[in-house]
């Protein structure tokens, strides 16, 4: 009975202890997210913000159009099935487009983002913490937050809304090709129906409000775990794999909470 | 500095990208047009009831757009809908006092709008008067009420 | 050689989370001289850099260098005062995005408002002075260990500071480039009469460079001297280090029980525990 109770007791300390270390975790994530947001942006600062752009907006272009084109495509084929029983595939267009820009393209261009541009986040930060490069430049005078981890957040913010766009764009079009090109919807209503039930405030505004959260989400947690990891190549395949694993859960998580602040009327 | 060139221009042709995408999605998607509301103007309708009205559903007059509807109201006088309608610039000074305004239903389950159709006074609709001839939208149950009653009465 | 002390540790306790590592170690380290500090792995070598460095803080007791305690100052003065330190880390730690003729000048870009023409001269004197002037082009990737250990003992001098710190810069070298390094430490010891603290446990080459050592162990400072005071000492846990004898006062056998007792003791006791 004692030794029962005494596990129990034990069990529930772990937990706490667990709690606490979370906790912990999260304040030292918060300070490092204050700390290298706010860098003043300088000449040399925008050419390495470029180049992080270029890293992690440009080069995760082409996976985001490519998925946006097939998800839109895709979207028009199952919901004409399911519109045209009710003889309302006029409503295609709709339907494609509010459930590209409210749901899909935000969350999975974040979760392509993650898994694109995140990981290899991760990897190259951790690396330069394995062969102390951030060491050496704080030692040379050079604080690594300005210099190595700022660019990159802020790369991040801006690339993933934009990736969004780019993503609702690609799969409206997709639904285009498919549902008037292919199976023949009137072009004409795709079209309107579209514009009569989409709303630019309610719908594109509250779509990209999504992406900036996912945003900050995402690159916060990849760049974190790239600083944050145990400096050896262990540390850092396990940091690349918890970042991905964080990201998606966190970015499904907040899509959840934010769908039911802007749509679910709360 | 070659590579950093290009790599300049591809980041510009990204953010390029973006705004672009922005604007289709805006006008294409989201139906804005660039004409601001200099160019367009108000009337007032109460209907009995609205149905599935929204505010930005469409105006028609003919069948072809015209207009948008702006927003509901509940008049808390008269206990009826008080809906606004913007109407393009051109129709200002053309609508006559007797106009109509009714709720319409594209196909049997599609979006409800509103349908214009003029009528012969002399007088005209300016901006902000209202609308005094209206047909409020079906409802199907009320619709079936009556075919029941009907046939109960026959 | 002056005898003008430049670092003074004090009393220096420092431990990670219930692991102890330093108990109390007090050195002094005079200008212009090359000063070694030896001991076995695991021992805190690196960590001594970092807590001169400012990167670390002890738990208690004073790091002063040049007569700042570094520790009780603010971030932009620590920054201040690492802009005269150079340290020379044990993989390099090259900037891997930028080739090595820009690592070289990263130091110089951050802190100077040189025109690029004149970074450009200085840069190739301090390549020159490591031996690898043609090898401005490639990046760090296409480097060997040696010559990256080489373009990172460059970039550590491009600032022309007044302390360099190495950390095990011998470690995991083919005997040539081991040599070229022990060169390179003491002529440009000699040459920009800096001050050099030379962290290794490579006996053969430290005590060909060094001009004063101190040999830690558990934590505290075990024997301090002249190479040659060092090599005559009788101490049984300095003679063990120093003529790298397989047992002596650092076990060959990790802590057990006897070898006895183990084999042939009952399964359930090990477990036990």
């Amino acid at each position: 009975m004692q030794s029962k109770f005494e596990q129990g007791i034990g069990y529930i300390a772990r937990w706490g202890r667990k709690g606490c270390d979370v906790m912990e975790a999260l304040g030292r994530a918060g300070l490092f997210l204050g700390q290298s947001a706010v860098g003043v942006p300088s000449r040399e600062g925008w050419s390495l913000w470029l180049r992080q752009m270029h890293f992690v907006g440009v080069l995760s272009l082409a996976i985001v159009v490519v998925s946006g084109l097939f998800i839109g495509m895709v979207l028009a084929l199952q919901g004409y099935t399911i519109l045209v029983d009710f003889g309302a595939e006029q409503a295609l267009g709709q339907m494609v487009a509010l459930s590209l820009l409210r749901e899909l393209a935000p969350v999975v261009a974040a979760l392509l983002f993650a898994g694109r541009a995140g990981s290899a986040l991760t990897a190259e930060i951790g690396l330069m913490k394995a062969t102390e490069q951030l060491t050496s430049m704080e030692m040379i005078g050079v604080d690594p937050l300005r210099r190595i981890i700022a660019p990159r957040l802020w790369a991040g913010f801006v690339s993933l809304p934009i990736l969004t766009v780019g993503f609702s764009v690609v799969g409206i079009w997709g639904g285009y090709l498919v549902g008037v090109e292919w199976l023949g919807v009137f072009e004409g209503s795709y079209w309107s129906n579209m514009q009569a039930s989409v709303s630019f405030i309610g719908d594109v505004g509250n779509g990209i409000i999504k992406s900036l959260v996912f945003a900050v989400v995402v690159t916060w947690i990849a760049v974190f775990q790239g600083y944050d990891l145990m400096p050896t190549s262990e540390g850092i395949s396990r940091a690349t794999t918890r970042t991905v694993v964080y990201s998606s859960l966190a970015v499904l998580g907040l899509d959840f909470v934010l769908t039911a602040v802007m749509f679910g009327g709360l | 500095m070659k590579r950093s060139k290009t790599m300049e221009f591809g980041v510009g042709l990204f953010m390029l990208a973006g705004i672009v995408g922005l604007i289709f999605l805006g006008l294409r998607v989201s139906g804005l047009s660039l004409a601001t509301s200099s160019e367009t103007f108000h009337l007032d309708a109460n209907f009995s009831n609205i149905g599935g009205l929204k505010p930005r559903s469409r105006v028609t007059m003919a069948g072809v757009t015209v207009g948008r509807v702006e927003s509901i109201n509940l008049d808390t006088e008269w206990f009826d809908a008080r809906v606004t309608l913007r109407l393009n610039n051109d129709l200002e000074g053309q609508l006559s006092e007797d106009t109509t305004a009714a709720i319409l239903t594209s196909g049997l389950l599609g979006e409800q709008y509103i349908g214009l159709s003029v009528g012969g006074a002399p007088e005209v609709l300016e901006d902000g008067d209202t609308i005094r001839d209206t047909q409020s939208a079906l409802v199907l149950e009320e619709l079936i009420q009556q075919f029941v009653s009907n046939m109960a009465s026959n | 050689m002056t005898d003008v002390p430049f670092i003074e540790i004090e009393d220096v306790h420092f431990s990670r989370g219930s692991h102890e590592i330093f108990r109390g170690i007090s050195m002094i380290i005079p200008q212009g001289n090359v000063t070694a500090i030896m001991g076995p792995s695991g021992t805190g070598k690196t960590t001594l850099l970092k807590l001169i460095g400012g990167q670390l803080t002890p738990d208690r007791g004073r790091i002063i260098v040049d007569g700042q305690d570094v520790h009780r100052l603010s971030r932009k003065a620590l920054f201040a005062l690492r802009k005269r330190m150079g340290m020379l880390f044990q993989s390099g730690a090259l900037f891997s995005d930028l080739d090595v003729f820009e690592n070289v000048a990263f130091p110089l870009r951050v802190h100077t408002d040189l025109p690029d023409a004149m970074i450009r001269d200085l840069v190739l004197l301090k390549l020159q002075a490591v031996g690898l002037r043609g090898a401005r082009h490639l990046t760090p990737a296409e480097l060997s260990g040696g010559m990256a250990r080489r373009v990172a003992l460059a970039r550590a001098i491009a600032l022309d500071p007044e302390l360099i710190l190495y950390d095990e810069p011998f470690v995991g070298q083919d005997p040539i480039s081991m040599g070229v390094l022990v060169q390179l430490i003491k002529r440009l010891n000699q040459a920009l009469e800096l001050t050099s603290v030379v962290v290794s446990h490579d006996i053969k080459e430290t005590l060909s460079i060094a001009d004063y050592l101190y040999l830690l162990a558990d934590g505290q400072v075990v024997a301090e001297g002249t190479p040659q005071a060092l090599n005559a000492n009788q101490d049984p846990r300095v003679s063990q280090f120093v003529h790298g004898e397989p047992d002596g006062p650092v076990p060959f056998h990790y802590p057990a029980e006897t070898l006895y007792s183990d084999i042939l003791g009952p399964v359930t006791a090990t477990r036990a525990g």
